[in-house]
């Protein structure tokens, strides 16, 4: 469905290494705008390494990466302002109430205290986080935080927003809320770029890449995979993909 | 900029909304200032002493007076014998037994010697040496006085303790309290509120923003520099009107250079911070690593001249040590910036290091 679309994110033979050690190894891969992509991987496989690039946070060794539309060489700048970020830690503020959280990344991206106010409302509104507004994040449930966090980190209306495995820790029900909320945000034209443990999430994403040491080892749309290694569910695609070295 | 005051405000949240912050940022001055201006203190006033005469004529009875009568000494006893003394120590309240050897008048005058001792509880070593030099100016003096014995030309100097003429014990915390407590609050407070954003994985949501680095840093460490400066301020104004201890130099330049003690400070913390992602560590470290040595080697409490050698070396890297002669040559001594420049470029010398240390460290940092 994104495939006539703009690219969002481009990524060509990205390589990182750490010494000797080569944590993205001729990564190739494009995202079209709007579209939810998964990024699936085990745990050291080189995710987190190639994220960091491309949320600005680490140069690669070689390759050359475009994100939303810049060249994270030279445009860092214009693409911090374009892109939103949430960890698997929801990363707000313990101390700060909901309204203050909001308010502070909010401001951070340069919001006007109109705009601010305005987002914050709506925000609050749809989350039904009204009743907490003056709440101290550390006295709200954990799937709220969730949320508070995910619409925080799109509170500025990037075109991307990279998700570090946001349902970690959280119950069924809460993440497929929270999934009802990538969803609106990919509709609003977000490009979703998320990672996660939990092979049924990667069935919601419009397509999924798969990497294995570093390498992106299969990319395409869930169903497709599926039918490609004759299996019934991402889960077998993915312990199929992983275990063969 | 706005983005910038935002995260300044924040900032304050944090700290505001922490009591225990609170408290070390403010109750600390005071209580360490009311700690060590009472309770440590090197003044000896109203020592009780024990008197030994075998004598007990007009000489040794008028001298015996004159002791008592200097304010230092409290006459507890009569002794009446040799045996009582080391009793008397052992009791405990006793600190100094003076003795008065018999025809104590009849041989001053006849040979023009005569015996006193003067025996202090060493047990407590540094004020038995002031008690038994205070005991022995007294006797000298007045011994002087009656000029007799065969030193009629003798020389007597008149001592005068210049800057601090009662030798009271705050001249001397007042500065060291100064350079202890903005340590602590500046490079204690800058690491652990940089390491929780670290261990709250809130810094990387910062280092994605559209803030640079330099905004993040220099905006986490603007509150403290306010709230260390006040501090600076509280410790110099309890030091006046609590303690009596004088501000005779000018006060802006002695402000200036709390400034700068407090910039050099925070550009520690914030290099511990780029070190260590830990709170914990960033807490250890800034304890262990700058707190004694502020406290030992800085010659705060013990003077430098007097450690061995190697010491001494290491006291000199030691910035507090800086600080404390500056504080006490603009407080004390009433200097100018022509006395304190080398000091104040030493000072400049270390922010610059440390900071420049930081910055190379925090590069390294944003990548793996």
């Amino acid at each position: 469905m994104a495939e006539e679309k703009e690219n969002m994110i481009v990524v060509k033979e990205l390589v990182k290494k750490f010494g000797n050690f080569v944590a993205n190894d001729h990564l190739t891969f494009e995202v079209g705008k709007g579209e939810v992509f998964g990024f699936l991987g085990a745990n050291g496989a080189g995710k987190t390494t190639a994220i960091r690039i491309l949320c600005g946070l680490s140069y690669p060794t070689s390759g050359l990466v475009n994100v939303a539309g810049f060249d994270i060489y030279t445009e860092r700048e214009n693409i911090k302002r374009n892109i939103g970020y949430m960890s698997q830690r929801f990363s707000l503020y313990d101390d700060l109430t909901v309204y203050e959280n909001i308010r502070f990344y909010a401001g951070i991206y340069g919001l006007s205290r109109n705009e601010i106010r305005e987002r914050a409302d709506i925000l609050m509104q749809k989350l039904n986080l009204d009743e907490a507004r003056n709440k101290l994040i550390r006295d709200i449930p954990l799937g709220w935080k969730q949320k508070l966090a995910f619409s925080v980190a799109i509170i500025h209306d990037p075109r991307i927003v990279f998700l570090d495995e946001p349902t970690g820790g959280v119950d069924p029900i809460t993440r497929r809320n929270f999934w009802n909320l990538i969803f609106e945000a990919s509709r609003n034209g977000i490009t979703v770029f998320v990672t996660t443990h939990y092979m049924d999430e990667a069935e919601y994403c419009d397509r999924v890449s798969i990497m294995v040491d570093g390498r992106i080892v299969a990319m395409d749309k869930p169903a497709m995979l599926k039918e490609q290694y004759g299996v019934v569910n991402m889960n077998e695609v993915f312990l199929k993909l992983a275990r063969v070295k | 900029m706005k983005r910038f005051w935002g995260f300044v405000v924040k900032e304050f949240y944090h700290i505001f909304r922490d009591y225990r912050t609170l408290l070390i940022l403010f109750g600390m001055p005071a209580v360490q200032l009311l700690l060590f201006g009472y309770v440590i203190t090197n003044e000896i006033k109203n020592a009780r002493i024990a008197v030994l005469d075998l004598s007990k004529d007009e000489v040794t009875r008028k001298i015996t007076e004159k002791i008592v009568s200097s304010g230092y000494f409290l006459l507890e006893k009569n002794l009446t014998g040799y045996h009582e003394i080391e009793e008397s120590f052992k009791q405990g309240n006793i600190k100094m037994v003076i003795v008065y050897g018999a025809e104590f008048s009849g041989n001053l005058q006849k040979k023009g010697v005569a015996d006193i001792q003067i025996l202090g509880d060493a047990s407590d070593p540094n004020t038995a040496n002031i008690l038994v030099n205070y005991a022995r100016g007294i006797v000298n003096n007045y011994l002087v006085s009656l000029n007799v014995g065969d030193i009629p030309a003798m020389v007597v100097p008149e001592v005068r303790m210049q800057y601090n003429p009662e030798l009271k014990g705050v001249y001397m915390f007042v500065p060291g309290i100064m350079a202890m407590l903005l340590m602590l609050i500046s490079a204690l407070m800058t690491s652990i509120s940089i390491t929780r954003e670290k261990e709250l994985g809130t810094m990387e949501l910062l280092l994605v923003s559209p803030l640079r680095p330099v905004q993040i840093i220099v905006g986490k460490v603007i509150p403290y520099v306010l709230l260390a400066f006040i501090d600076a301020c509280i410790i110099i104004l309890m030091g006046k009107y609590v303690f009596n201890v004088p501000v005779e130099g000018n006060i802006l330049l002695l402000l200036m250079e709390a400034f700068l003690y407090i910039v050099m400070a925070l550009s520690l913390g914030i290099l511990i911070s780029c070190i260590t992602n830990s709170q914990q560590i960033a807490m250890t470290m800034s304890l262990l690593a700058l707190m004694l040595p502020t406290i030992l080697l800085s010659g705060f409490i013990f003077p430098v001249e007097n450690m061995p050698v190697i010491l001494q070396w290491l006291c000199r890297i030691m910035p507090p040590k800086y600080f404390i002669t500056i504080v006490k040559a603009i407080m004390l001594k009433g200097n100018g910036l022509l006395y304190v420049w080398k000091e104040t470029l030493i000072l400049i010398g270390f922010t610059t290091i440390f900071i420049l240390l930081s910055v190379k460290k925090f590069n390294v940092r944003l990548e793996p």
